[in-house]
């Protein structure tokens, strides 16, 4: 079993998720909450560019945004989101790893983003119309509503949500094998092809690494939107 | 009331159990004609019943085993065309079933091909459980490269970047050859086309006759060569059952396609287009010495 | 919350013309992002005729582009009526009070939930391959089904549970006290009120199985992924083929995705007029429904089933994307 640990690699391999998983997590919000504020814009063209935005990425597989991050992106635009060479001017001798992993984080950062809008739009949505009518009428200006009743109760709604799209997006940290990136899935292939006897343990393995990941981020998450539900 | 559940529960996965078989056996009994999964299945029923033959090709390599709709192409499908005929079946005889690399030695054992013909190199790890009629031609690995590239062998790889596919043999054999090689893998050959027609990547490696068999095809005419500087030796043998007595009566057709010429005349028809020849110190093979 | 209008005031000239301005930003940006894009895709030769003509020939159609869209959509209908039925049984298992049996659901699910759908497929189809229980020539077809449906069985089953706990708590006691015993009451009274809830839920999964079936890629399912490499290989027009398959796939789903949406308000419509006591979603909330009204799921299928009335329940039960 160490033994098939060591071989195929995977411990580097479920660091290599992890680092995909919290990389493209943290993309994810910035992007998913800019196309939020989009769609929530009072500006027709801007809510309408948000709602293309959704619209076209939650419906594409998640497989072929990542290679066409690979095809498209780096292949086409010339979009080279790593160096070829050191400081020094050496060849850099992980160049095509690191640009899969960078390709990756952007395809899955791309997908996920769109999910993250949803979210905190459904945040927003959990809110009684009479909270916002009640922050108008005592006479609270439009910021003043958003930073003292809307936003802090959407944020709370929206817990559950975006925990949900963080477990998804560590599961999704799959499909960048797609692309030649080295994390689990692209091992388990490697386990079936090269070591079809370990199949077994190779399966036992990688899933019950994801359910180490998975599980507390599960739990975290619904501990975290009982305690902070907001009571109605 | 626990019974209860219990039993709700309990027909509930009896069920499911019934509509998965269901939708298995669509599948089984589907015509063919839909799909590559269909026309393997059809062909799990007709081998072993005497009246045809099920061969099992490639269907996604042109010049090589190429499906499109239900006409295959290539060398591979011409070669085993030539040598069931010399079996004594005639072109309607023959059943494709597509087989899969992952799959190959399965689809023998279990009887759902009666031979395979899909650049299936003869390997010891593979003659345990299947033999091998042939090698029918020798292939070696080798690099596709742009017409005006000047890398001209595994050599020159050194910090350049490489494509190939993902948990292919030829690829583990690069990384351990060139190590300072830059490769990139993806889950198929067309992408790495995709990347070296565009420039993107210097060089792709596989079999030369993979990439001959790319660069054969009309779109991409003019624009590679295959840099004719093989670093490995692929026995393409014809994979049969361990059961099967055709073996010899297979290696015999086999050189008498060779001695007449019909071979080259294959080649040719099929990879000629990328200025690709067999490898003359290797071809033609003695067919022979791998059966049982 | 439905926004703008109570968000916002009423946009005085001062505001309007930073929203002229606004669009004006966003309209330019999108253009000059196109135009950069397309001017470099032109620069490389992507657009023209020779790249994109096997798109007008017939072939391309019957022989890559439909069977792929049927395997795609049979992979994705066996999947969803697979996972509906095993998944009403994980439910009425994990609700049960057979502790072993809840125990065994619960392991069932929790761990299939973690499990991604792509370790999956390659496990099954690898572990079918090595030790051949089967036709070859099915296991691609079984490996996409069963990776499909481990994963969206175990959310479904917490979809239906969830549906359960946010019926009014009288709808159980009413059926207690009638003399019919818990499993009784939950199998004629609960689920069947909270499946016709979950009808929407049920749509959105589709779009989610649909576009996980995409993975089958890997196994050489020969659904529309793998039918854009065949097109690929067999036209030299790998990315084209791409960008024609993603087109199919985001026009299938949005269909899917607005049909969820129409069920979902009839529903609501209905339960209104006849003053229902099950709501689909967040119909209390204003615009609930995340447009598409894709995926959803409690905290991680965790379930407050101590919460008595329906209105807070609903409150607490909220449309969320998740996606795997």
């Amino acid at each position: 079993m160490i033994d098939l640990i060591e071989q195929a690699q995977l411990l580097p391999a479920f660091f290599l998720t992890i680092q995909l998983a919290l990389w493209s997590a943290a993309f994810a919000l910035i992007l998913g909450t800019v196309i939020a504020i989009l769609r929530l814009a009072p500006v027709g063209v801007l809510n309408a560019l948000g709602a293309s935005y959704v619209t076209l990425v939650r419906n594409t597989p998640l497989t072929l945004i990542v290679v066409a991050c690979s095809l498209v992106l780096w292949g086409q635009l010339g979009i080279e989101p790593a160096s070829r060479r050191l400081p020094d001017g050496s060849g850099n001798p992980d160049f095509i790893s690191s640009l899969n992993f960078r390709l990756g984080v952007i395809g899955l950062s791309i997908y996920h983003a769109a999910f993250v809008c949803e979210a905190i739009r459904s945040g927003v949505n959990t809110i009684p119309l009479g909270q916002a009518e009640a922050a108008r009428s005592i006479g609270l200006t439009f910021p003043q509503s958003l930073r003292e009743v809307i936003l802090p109760q959407a944020f709370r709604g929206a817990i559950t949500p975006l925990g949900n799209v963080l477990i998804a997006l560590v599961k999704n940290t799959t499909v960048v094998a797609a692309i030649g990136v080295f994390e689990t899935a692209y091992r388990m292939r490697w386990i079936a092809e090269f070591r079809p006897a370990d199949l077994m343990p190779g399966f036992a393995l990688v899933a019950l690494g994801f359910v180490i990941l998975t599980l507390p981020l599960g739990l975290l998450v619904s501990h975290l939107s009982q305690r902070l539900a907001v009571k109605r | 009331m626990s019974s209860t559940s219990f039993r709700v529960a309990a027909l509930a996965a009896a069920t499911a159990l019934v509509l998965s078989a269901c939708g298995g056996d669509d599948d089984t009994g589907a015509p063919a004609g839909d799909g590559g999964s269909d026309s393997t299945s059809d062909a799990g029923a007709g081998a072993g019943d005497g009246e045809g033959i099920t061969i099992g090709i490639k269907y996604d390599q042109p010049g090589l085993g190429l499906m499109e709709g239900s006409e295959p192409s290539g060398m591979d499908v011409d070669v085993a065309k030539a040598v069931a005929e010399k079996l004594g079946y005639s072109e309607d005889q023959i059943t494709w079933a597509e087989s899969v690399s992952a799959q190959r030695e399965t689809l023998l054992e279990t009887g759902q091909v009666d031979m395979i013909f899909a650049t299936y190199s003869i390997t010891d790890a593979r003659k345990e459980k299947v033999q091998f009629a042939g090698p029918y031609f020798v292939a070696g690995q080798d690099l596709l490269v742009a017409e005006d590239s000047d890398i001209t062998g595994p050599d020159d790889l050194d910090g350049r970047l490489l494509c190939s596919v993902t948990g292919s043999t030829s690829a583990e054999n690069v990384k351990e050859d060139v190590p300072g090689v830059q490769l990139q893998e993806y889950a198929s050959y067309s992408e790495c086309m995709e990347q070296l027609a565009g420039g993107t990547i210097e060089a792709l490696t596989t079999d030369d006759t993979i990439l001959a068999g790319f660069a054969a095809q009309d779109q991409y005419a003019g624009q590679f060569k295959v840099v004719g500087n093989p670093f490995s030796e692929e026995l393409y043998g014809v994979g049969l059952p361990k059961e099967s007595e055709d073996c010899e009566a297979i290696n015999d057709a086999i050189n008498e396609l060779w001695e007449d010429g019909s071979m080259e005349q294959i080649v040719e028809d099929n990879l000629g287009a990328a200025g690709y020849t067999p490898n003359a110190d290797l071809n033609p093979p003695e067919a022979g010495g791998h059966c049982g | 919350m439905s926004g703008a209008a109570v968000l916002f005031d009423a946009p005085g000239p001062r505001a309007r013309r930073l929203h002229r301005i606004l669009t004006a930003v966003g309209v330019l940006l999108a253009l000059a992002l196109a135009w950069v894009i397309l001017d470099r895709l032109i620069d490389r030769e992507q657009l023209t005729a020779a790249r994109w003509d096997w798109l007008l020939t017939g072939t391309a159609w019957t022989n890559y582009l439909l069977p792929g869209l049927f395997d795609t959509l049979r992979a994705a209908a066996i999947a969803i009526v697979l996972s509906m039925v095993l998944a009403l049984g994980l439910a009425m298992a994990r609700m049960s009070e057979v502790a072993p049996l809840r125990w065994a659901a619960s392991i069932f699910v929790e761990f299939f939930r973690a499990v991604p759908v792509l370790i999956m497929m390659l496990f099954t189809f690898y572990f079918l391959s090595i030790n051949q229980f089967t036709p070859s020539g099915l296991n691609p077809l079984i490996g996409v089904i069963v990776g499909l449906t481990a994963y969206n069985s175990a959310v479904l089953c917490e979809v239906i549970r969830n549906g359960v706990a946010s019926l009014p708590s009288g709808q159980r006691e009413a059926g207690l006290s009638i003399g019919l015993s818990p499993s009784q009451v939950r199998r004629s009274i609960l689920v069947p009120q909270a499946l016709t809830a979950m009808m929407p839920t049920l749509i959105s999964q589709v779009v989610v199985i649909t576009k996980d079936s995409a993975l089958g890629y890997i196994i050489l399912y020969p659904e529309l992924v793998t039918s854009a490499r065949r097109i690929g290989s067999a036209e030299g027009a790998t990315l084209p083929a791409y960008v024609v398959v993603a087109a199919i796939f985001i026009l299938v789903n949005y269909g899917l995705g607005k049909l969820a949406e129409f069920v979902e308000s009839r529903q609501r419509r209905r339960n209104r007029s006849a003053g229902g006591v099950v709501q689909a979603g967040t119909a209390t909330l204003g615009a609930g429904v995340v447009d598409g009204g894709q995926l959803m799921q409690d905290a991680a299928g965790r379930v407050h089933t101590n919460v008595g009335d329906a209105a807070s329940e609903a409150a607490h039960r909220r449309r969320e994307p998740r996606d795997d």
